[in-house]
């Protein structure tokens, strides 16, 4: 190369120079889109991997709470606090529970000028809805309760598997996972038309959390289903769980929107969703399920289960001894974790459902009270009990001992985890069914389970979601599971698209993509790559910052002569035993480490530029402010469980029992004045209460440089 | 990795770099990853081979037709290609004579078309997909002309893995 280009030069020499530089464009044009490939897949991996811890880390917290449920006295208060997470099908018949729902008494003042809806719910009302969240209205609360009234009465007359025909040249749509994003919902309406007689739909799950719209989302959905009750179907996804929506945002989105009667809202939505089916057969030969199968999967076992009794699958439920409280109890398995008695005390009487009421909590005297339980009682359990770190399945020694009572647990615990595997399974490229140990819940399963359990039931296709996938759709298992997923920027704008498939009698899927928002249309390759990762990077800079004491003693471990210095190996598989996300660190180091010396890290140094912020915060004990950070999920979910009135506000008593719980939890100490000085610093208005919205305000890690 | 420039890499070393490459594209753990990773991972350490010579590559180590490439195949391989710096990156100047040699006319530019001939039709050619995201990438102005000093400037080529 590098000729010059004189004229006399033959023809086919001068052929063969251009061809040689075709040749080195194309080479180094290829290296580029291979070089955006691999930061591609380090950004996917650093992003699915934080949501999958963050996934487990609730389902232990979860079991925590299972674990107090069943080992502490019913007098204790920890308890209490959460005792009623637990309680979903209180005393009521449905009649009553129509009653507490009804939207009769909601009045409609005169200044509302959202959309006025008529019933029975008609495609008009169904249209003017969706003009109406177009334009960032609101429903007022009187219709959401209607709506979701007549949803639920329309669910409870569903099967658990709907079995659906494309015959007569009907081609059917199935959507994957929308977690509140409307833009894409009415894209994919906007591309495929709405949903119709000639045109139905299957959802499959998902529909809320994370995004910011899943409640209109999920009004827009059950319009359609009032409308269309034949030709719309809804399958259940992990994400219909109201535990989980306390993590994840749905439970906060509608408690801000509806200050009032955001309460009752969230309790109709729990039953609508313990109502949902569980999957749906396309012409005896597709299954669409949210999140898949295991290798015990049985269809003919799941179509029998009385599916609204396991309001939250998070966790298996236990069936309490039945007693003779004279009044109706509800057999089965109840989220409702009746402790009749405590595993010492063999005096107490059961506990009676109905007189449970809200308990204020600002009447205890916390301190010394506090002192000798959670942390005390916990350790004399473990002792009693013979286990450290899981809470997992135990069973109480003296219900076992009544053979039809574990013969009812048994059953229960099937039912259980079939419905488990169906909405928090995934598949994996090697054979066989293991437990879903990334989420916490589930199986992951093998192409070999995904060609027997088929084989079993005769069917040729499974279709699921549950996880993102970059082209929106993806094929696995010789083509035999595709899954769909249809919230398009999902991680960060132009980081994945969207994608729903269409079927015809042929039942041959023919997937279609999508990209919501203009300007993620128009990014390039580079533009979109260069985005999402600096999104993942800031997400990942996070978990770094949080975890600062415990890197750095991981660091001080390869530096024993205390130089201040490690090598880059050193750092990655410090970085790596940490953080345990198992993320190609090696990869990675270039972004997160920008200054080496002779090929070490400046470690000490290097956590300092992380440049995050911190609250500014008057605490005694920094080490407090740090758990914070690590465990601010947690935290926040503990908190909305704690407030019961959903009001928003928790005391400063309820504020330290939050803490004491959380540091059972991880099993550290926490002083009583780091506390109440924590307490009194987060009650920025100075009025004796928390705004937890405030509070989880001032965690928000800013990154420093991003205002340079 | 510049800082390394001052030592030399020991096989060690290289291994290491290999390995976490490789494993980014092991899906299943099982030390084996798909034969048409290959080439991402072979220019992701680096290297800059023709398609030729990825396709030599990729036939020495995947397993009989199976499409598959086993970690203990291709560590000895590639550890040789970058110690003997097989596909050595292209220094900026050549891409940009390269260019100059197409534009004939000496105009400081290449039209959509021009390029799309080459690319498609010359050397090894491009897929359609790939010449899509070529020109979606360097046509950064509504004329459909690819201003080739700018294009090479905004995608470097530093031959670093970033």
């Amino acid at each position: 190369m590098g000729c010059g280009m004189g004229k006399s030069r033959p023809l086919q020499e001068k052929c063969d120079r251009a061809i040689r530089a075709a040749l080195l464009i194309q080479r180094w044009y290829r290296q580029y889109v291979a070089r955006l490939e691999i930061r591609r897949r380090c950004t996917w991996n650093i992003f699915q991997s934080i949501e999958y811890a963050g996934e487990q880390d609730q389902i232990k917290l979860y079991n925590f709470f299972g674990f107090l449920m069943d080992h502490f006295t019913p007098a204790s208060s920890e308890r209490n606090l959460i005792s009623h997470i637990f309680r979903e099908n209180e005393i009521c018949h449905e009649t009553e529970w129509e009653k507490y729902f009804c939207y009769k008494g909601v009045e409609v003042p005169d200044s509302y000028n959202g959309p006025h809806l008529t019933f029975p719910m008609s495609f008009c009302g169904v249209s003017k809805l969706m003009e109406a969240f177009r334009h960032k209205q609101q429903l007022h609360a009187r219709y959401v309760l209607q709506i979701l009234g007549e949803t639920w009465r329309l669910l409870r007359n569903l099967p658990n598997i709907n079995h659906i025909s494309v015959c007569h040249t009907k081609e059917i749509t199935i959507c994957g996972d929308l977690h509140g994003q409307l833009e894409d919902l009415l894209l994919i309406f906007y591309k495929n038309g709405l949903p119709s007689s000639e045109k139905p739909y299957i959802f499959n799950g998902d529909f809320v959390d994370r995004g910011k719209n899943s409640l209109e989302i999920l009004l827009i959905l059950f319009g359609f289903l009032l409308v269309y009750p034949n030709d719309v179907h809804l399958n259940r996804g992990n994400h219909e769980d109201h535990i989980v929506n306390l993590r994840y945002g749905f439970t906060k989105e509608v408690l801000g929107k509806y200050r009032f009667h955001g309460k009752k809202i969230l309790k109709l939505l729990q039953k609508i969703f313990s109502w949902l089916p569980l999957a749906a057969v396309i012409d005896h030969k597709v299954l669409v399920v949210h999140g898949g199968i295991s290798n015990s999967t049985n269809l003919h076992i799941v179509s029998r289960i009385d599916r609204h009794k396991y309001v939250s699958v998070l966790r298996p439920p236990k069936m309490t001894h039945q007693r003779n409280s004279g009044n109706g109890d509800i057999d089965g398995p109840m989220e409702g974790r009746r402790r009749v008695r405590s595993l010492t005390n063999h005096s107490s009487a059961p506990a009676h459902r109905n007189n449970f009421h809200r308990r204020s909590l600002h009447n205890l005297s916390v301190g010394n009270y506090l002192s000798c339980s959670v942390e005390d009682e916990l350790k004399k359990r473990r002792r009693l009990a013979g286990f450290d770190q899981s809470y997992g399945e135990m069973k109480t020694s003296d219900s076992d001992s009544d053979p039809e009572f574990r013969e009812r647990t048994e059953i229960y615990g099937r039912e259980w985890k079939q419905i488990v595997d169906l909405l928090w399974s995934d598949p994996m490229p090697q054979k066989g069914c293991v437990p879903n140990e990334v989420r916490g819940g589930g199986c992951y399963w093998g192409p070999d389970v995904t060609e027997e359990v088929l084989g079993r039931h005769s069917l040729q296709l499974l279709i699921r979601s549950h996880e993102c996938k970059q082209d929106g759709y993806e094929f696995c298992h010789n083509r035999k599971v595709l899954t769909i997923f249809s919230a398009s920027n999902y991680y960060e704008v132009g980081s994945n698209r969207g994608a729903y498939i269409r079927m015809g009698p042929d039942l041959v899927p023919r997937c279609i993509q999508y990209q919501a928002s203009r300007t993620s249309r128009e990014l390039t390759l580079r533009q979109s790559v260069g985005r999402t990762e600096r999104s993942a990077l800031q997400a990942l800079k996070e978990q770094l910052f949080v975890h600062k004491s415990d890197l750095i003693r991981a660091f001080q471990e390869f530096d024993p002569d205390n130089m201040g210095l490690i090598s880059l190996r050193h750092w990655a598989t410090a970085t790596d035993s940490v953080l345990k996300l198992g993320l190609p660190w090696r990869v990675l180091r270039p972004q997160l480490v920008s200054r080496t010396h002779y090929g070490m890290v400046n470690y000490l140094q290097w956590i300092k530029e992380l440049s995050i912020t911190e609250p500014k915060l008057e605490v005694s004990d920094t080490s407090i402010l740090e758990t914070m950070y690590k465990n601010h999920s947690n935290l926040e979910t503990i908190f909305r469980i704690i407030d019961t009135d959903h009001s928003g506000l928790i005391s400063f008593e309820e504020f330290h029992q939050t803490w004491k719980l959380l540091s059972s939890h991880l099993k550290m100490e926490i002083s009583d004045k780091a506390i109440t000085d924590l307490a009194q610093s987060m009650d920025f208005n100075k009025d004796g209460s928390i705004d937890i919205n405030e509070f989880m305000e001032a965690f928000r890690l800013v990154d420093l440089s991003s205002h340079t | 990795m510049a800082e390394n420039r001052q030592h030399t890499e020991t096989v060690s070393d290289i291994h290491k770099k290999i390995t976490t490459a490789f494993k980014l594209f092991d899906y299943d753990a099982n030390n084996t990853v798909d034969a048409r990773e290959i080439s991402t991972i072979v220019f992701s350490l680096g290297c800059f081979p023709s398609q030729a010579d990825l396709h030599q590559i990729i036939a020495e180590v995947e397993e009989g037709s199976s499409g598959y490439v086993h970690l203990d195949t291709f560590l000895p391989v590639m550890t040789k290609v970058l110690l003997e710096h097989r596909f050595p990156p292209i220094p900026v100047e050549h891409i940009l004579r390269a260019f100059e040699v197409l534009d004939k006319e000496n105009k400081g530019h290449l039209e959509e078309g021009e390029l799309t001939k080459y690319m498609t039709e010359e050397g090894e050619p491009f897929t359609n997909k790939e010449m899509e995201e070529m020109l979606a990438v360097l046509l950064n102005n509504k004329r459909g002309l690819v201003y080739y000093r700018d294009a090479v400037g905004l995608l470097g080529f530093d031959g670093v893995m970033k």
